[in-house]
Formats: structure tokens, C-alpha cells, sequence
């Protein structure tokens, strides 16, 4: 396990494998970094019967797996990983870690930094490697209109978490090789205090707004229920889907699957629709990854109209049903 | 204009002086869930938060909605802290207040910079099970099960008192102070300030034990936008946006809108 070359450890997180590869995003970015700092790849596989994804980080990058397999790792624990971990990176002592920044990585990543005493930024949308060899982490800073440049300079390993779709993977190669090592489960496991009673992969169709590259969102100033609903009627024109701030969800005109923003979903559409929406923070977090922003609401001042890249001055209601009612002309499959 | 934090519009940041005094909306979650457990348990919630002066109003704010104390940890010393010496200091803080607490519930987001670290790390701190995301809390005797929705899967699990929560906003949809309730608590006491010195921490400590990251620059995300501004009749406008955006509309909705007449495109 020691090795003599500094080493970029990355978390393995498989469990949505096929939805989400922020893991092998993180891989082909380490890969990057590697050069430049002149290290190896390493990519951590905790779980139970996991050579399909030893298989996959070897394919698309990684120098070196560690691999634990062991059935009381059938399941995600943030305790037992971190106790794993912990033990690794005694010994192993890497340069870096990354971890993507999904729900479990954004809950385990930072007390795994507090646990190896080390500093840790949230959500980066950048990585680099500073003229003083240190990762620079680029994070969104300030509900995301910003972004600060972030180093740890004193303490190992740097960490970050890094958004899924930031980097793009390296496509895979089925005979590449990487030196695998099964190590055996420690010995003195810590008991989880947290029990997992039941869990199962919801069918919920919640997250496609993540994906969709057309956005219509609607806010508190498409007047009421009845007229927000025509929201989902320019979304089916455009093959989209329907967004929302939060006072529109709190007042029941549509649910809370819809929320775009700190508390909802993170969206990096082409382009987005965003009808009456005035732009609070809380909303705005969450559209940093749109490409092309259109802002219609009667108010030019409105932060939303500001942010834009085409605004309206216009009644959001009054243009939505123009709108549909020319794109119904226009559009020819 | 609706903003609900106040927003420097020419420098993009948020103004900390003014956005001290509010109760970041992923709190208000958390707040209402201690305050059921309260209305049902006979608990006694003490709301900390660390911030400058004017963060006391976010803890008058809790005690007129139910909260029984208020503790505000408040020091030049810990100004930019990191989530590292965030999580460091509010436990030297419940520690020293409230060592015998139950549950500890955070709002599972912040409004600024959204890293929703100290949380999960002052359970690290605290040494505590801990859950992050959670949508629903239910209490047995001394043991506590949640549910969350984590990358998809929807779980359900079990932890021992005393344990850490992060309140997601799914549930737990904030009740309205009452005005009179608000003047009271601005009245009362009810608020323990707490400088550095009285947690035990002096500049030197937290210069080894403090923040371990370093903000070396910070800069706006983007250069400045086009920001084509439209104005008219709701049928001139919509005409106008189709006829100047139409090959891009095309192309993110892989249909074609384009007017075959047209050719003054983009």
C-alpha cells in the first residue's frame, strides 16, 4: 500500500453509477493534476462484489486501485468509510483527495476532512495546480455569483468535492491496467451507531430536471395557480421541463420535485425560460450551469431580469401564452 | 423586487452587516422541526449561532418562535472562519452550554456559500451519529429514526440520543412569528453572548487548530452578459425574441422553429 510517488486518491462512488459518473469526471481531472504534480491515481472501491467498478476506474484512468470487499460493506456507511479511509490515509499519506459532490459525498467528505484534520472546499466547479504546487479549488462562492480561488497550504491531504458534470471523463479502455490491491477489512471496524433499517432506489421521476437542456421556470409573478400550470405547456412544446422558486412550491402550485435552488435542484440547462421570477439568492444558487438565460417579468430591475441574457419587460403571463401560441406555428418535428 | 437576502448587485456579494441579522431559510426548517419536538416532548431548544453582533436578531427571532435560549458565540478573532473553525468553535460552545443536550439540529444548507459542512462536522467534533438531509424525525424513548432522500435512495435509519441532524427544506415548513411574541423576546433576556476567551480559545490556538483553507482570490463567475433588453406588446416581443433567437431555440430543443421566409437570423 505505501507508495513512493505522492498519490491522488479518488472516492469511488458508484452507487449511481449510471446516472451520475462524477467518479471517473474525477478520475480523468486527477489524471490531469497528476502530471503536473507528478503523481499516481488512486481510486478507492469499498463495497461488496465491486470488480465491475474496479474494472471501470481501471478503464478510464486510474493508476492504482485500493479495494476493500467485504460484505459488511454491502451498504453505504459514512462511518465505516470513514473509519477506512482514516486507517488508508495514515498510511498511505495521499497528496489529495476528491470526492464528488453528491449527497453522500457532501455529507461524508467534510468529516472525513475534520477526521484527517485537513481543509476540504465544497462544490468545486474548477481544479488546477497553483505555481506554489498546490490545488487550486475553484468554488462558487456567495450563492454562486461568485467564485473564490481556495488552497489548503499547511495541512494534508487537500481536499475537495467537485459537482458532477464538471470534468468530462476520459473514455474507457477495456486493456488498460492498474495495480490492484484487495486489502482485507481492518480488524477493528468501529460499530455503526447510525442503522440502516430499510432503504430501497426510489422510482420517484424527481431528478430529471437535473438533466433536461430546456427549462421552463415559473416564480410568483405568473400571478397565480391556474397561470403557472400554462408553464407546463411551453415545457412539452419545448421538450423541457418545469422549474420553481420556493414560494411558488410553499403555495402549492406545483410540487416540490419542481424547486430550482439552494434547497432544490441544480440545473444546467441550454437555455432556460424564467417567468416572473425576481432572482432571490435561494433561487439563483441554483442556476449556475445554464447556458442561456431568458428573464420575463415587469419589473427591469429584478435581479433575475439582470442575470439574463435576453430580458423581457413584459407581463410574464401575457407572453407565456404568446409564446406558445407562435411556437405551436413554428415548431415542425 | 422580491429578494430575500440583501444582494450587493454591483459586486455580486451578499452583504454580511445586513444578512447577519437574518435566519438563513434552511435554519427556519431545522427550528420549526426542534419546535415540534418540543410541542410534543416538553424539550428546551437552545439556538446558537456564530456571527457578528447582529446575528442576535436571528436568535430573538428563535426565542419569539419558541426557542428557550439563545446563545450568540461573537469575536473578532473568529471573523472568516472556515467551516473547520466553525464547527471547532460551536462545539467548544454546546459543550460548554449545553453538555447535556439530546439532538442537535442544523439547517442542512447555508445561504451565502452553500458548503453545508458544519454540520456533518461537528458531528465529527461532538463525536455523534449523525444524519444529513433529513426529511422526517421521529422519536422513540431515547432513539431517533429519520428519513431522507440521499442520491436517489430513500432510507430509513436509526440513531441513539444524544445524534446530529441537518434539516432538509422538503418538511418542517416554518411557522409565522407572531409580532407580539417578536417584541417580547426583544424585550426579555434569554441571549448569552460568548467571546473566544470565555470557549477558551485564544489566537494562538486557533491559529494552529483554526481554519485550514486559505480564500486566495475571489472573482464574479462569469464576464458580463449581453443582457439584450426587449420591450413592447406581449405579441411585438415574443415576435422579436423568436425571429432573433430562433437557431439557438432550434438547436437546445433539437426541433426546428425557424421561419423559412426569415433571413435575417442571429
Amino acid at each position: 500500500m505505501k507508495s513512493k510517488k505522492k498519490s491522488i486518491w479518488v472516492f469511488g462512488d458508484y452507487r449511481n453509477y449510471y446516472q451520475n459518473r462524477v467518479t471517473l469526471q474525477l478520475i480523468s481531472k486527477a489524471v490531469d493534476l497528476a502530471k503536473t504534480i507528478k503523481a499516481e491515481v488512486c481510486a478507492l472501491v469499498f463495497g461488496h462484489e465491486i470488480d465491475e467498478w474496479i474494472m471501470e476506474y481501471t478503464a478510464h484512468g486510474a493508476d492504482r486501485i485500493l479495494a476493500i470487499d467485504d460484505p459488511a460493506l454491502k451498504s453505504y456507511s459514512t462511518e465505516r468509510y470513514l473509519a477506512i479511509i482514516e486507517n488508508l490515509a495514515k498510511e498511505g499519506d495521499p497528496e489529495i483527495i476528491l470526492i464528488g459532490a453528491t449527497d453522500f459525498g457532501r455529507e461524508f467528505a467534510p468529516r472525513l476532512a475534520k477526521r484527517l484534520k485537513t481543509g476540504l472546499s465544497a462544490d468545486c466547479v474548477g481544479l488546477d495546480i497553483t505555481d506554489d504546487g498546490l490545488l487550486l479549488q475553484i468554488a462558487p462562492s456567495f450563492g454562486g455569483n461568485m467564485l473564490a480561488e481556495i488552497v489548503t497550504e499547511l495541512h494534508r491531504p487537500q481536499m475537495a468535492t467537485v459537482r458532477p458534470g464538471t470534468f468530462k471523463e476520459i473514455p474507457h479502455n477495456y486493456t488498460r491496467k492498474a495495480l490492484v490491491e484487495r486489502l482485507p477489512l481492518m480488524k477493528k471496524l468501529p460499530k455503526s451507531r447510525v442503522r440502516l433499517v430499510e432503504y430501497e432506489r426510489s422510482v420517484e421521476k424527481e431528478h430529471t430536471i437535473e438533466n433536461a437542456s430546456v427549462i421552463v421556470c415559473g416564480g410568483r409573478g405568473m400571478g397565480n395557480k391556474e397561470k403557472f400550470k400554462k408553464l407546463h405547456d411551453l415545457a412539452r412544446l419545448l421538450g423541457g421541463d418545469v422549474g420553481a422558486t420556493r414560494p411558488v412550491v410553499y403555495a402549492g402550485w406545483v410540487d416540490h420535485g419542481a424547486l430550482v435552488g439552494q434547497a432544490g435542484k441544480h440545473i444546467k440547462p441550454k437555455i432556460i425560460f424564467s417567468f416572473g421570477i425576481s432572482g432571490a439568492i435561494q433561487h439563483t444558487a441554483g442556476l449556475g450551469e445554464a447556458d442561456f438565460i431568458i428573464a420575463i417579468n415587469k419589473n427591469p430591475q429584478a435581479t433575475m431580469m439582470k442575470m439574463a441574457d435576453v430580458a423581457i419587460v413584459a407581463d410574464a403571463s401575457d407572453v407565456l401564452n404568446t409564446l406558445i401560441k407562435e411556437l405551436k406555428k413554428r415548431i415542425r418535428e | 423586487m422580491v429578494t430575500e437576502l440583501p444582494w450587493d448587485e454591483k459586486t455580486g456579494t451578499l452583504r454580511r452587516d445586513l444578512a447577519a441579522g437574518m435566519m438563513n431559510p434552511a435554519c427556519k426548517h431545522a427550528l420549526e422541526a426542534a419546535l415540534q419536538i418540543k410541542e410534543k416532548f416538553s424539550a428546551k431548544i437552545t439556538a446558537i449561532t456564530m456571527g457578528p453582533p447582529a446575528s442576535e436578531e436571528v436568535l430573538r427571532e428563535a426565542l419569539a418562535l419558541g426557542a428557550d435560549r439563545g446563545i450568540l458565540v461573537c469575536d473578532r478573532l473568529l471573523a472568516g472562519s472556515d467551516t473547520y473553525a466553525t464547527s471547532l468553535v460551536l462545539t467548544a460552545a454546546i459543550k460548554k452550554e449545553c453538555p447535556k443536550f439530546d439532538l442537535i439540529l442544523c439547517g442542512a444548507y447555508t445561504a451565502d456559500s452553500e458548503t453545508a459542512q458544519v454540520g456533518p462536522q461537528l458531528a465529527e467534533e461532538l463525536d455523534l451519529p449523525a444524519a444529513a438531509y433529513v426529511e422526517k424525525l421521529e422519536i422513540k424513548g431515547r432513539t431517533l429514526r429519520v428519513r431522507r432522500l440521499v442520491d436517489n435512495f430513500r432510507e430509513t435509519l436509526e440513531m441513539e440520543f444524544p445524534a446530529l441532524v441537518t434539516v432538509s427544506m422538503e418538511n418542517y415548513r416554518p411557522r409565522y412569528t407572531e409580532l407580539m411574541g417578536l417584541e417580547n423576546a426583544f424585550d426579555g433576556n434569554g441571549v448569552i453572548v460568548l467571546g473566544a476567551a470565555a470557549l477558551g480559545i485564544n489566537a494562538s490556538l486557533f491559529k494552529n487548530k483554526g481554519s485550514r483553507t486559505k480564500v486566495r482570490k475571489v472573482f464574479l463567475r462569469k464576464a458580463q452578459k449581453e443582457n439584450v433588453i426587449l420591450q413592447g406588446t406581449a405579441s411585438s416581443v415574443v415576435t422579436e425574441f423568436l425571429n432573433k433567437y430562433q437557431r439557438k431555440i432550434s438547436t437546445a430543443i433539437g426541433k426546428s422553429i425557424e421561419e423559412k421566409k426569415l433571413n435575417d437570423e442571429e
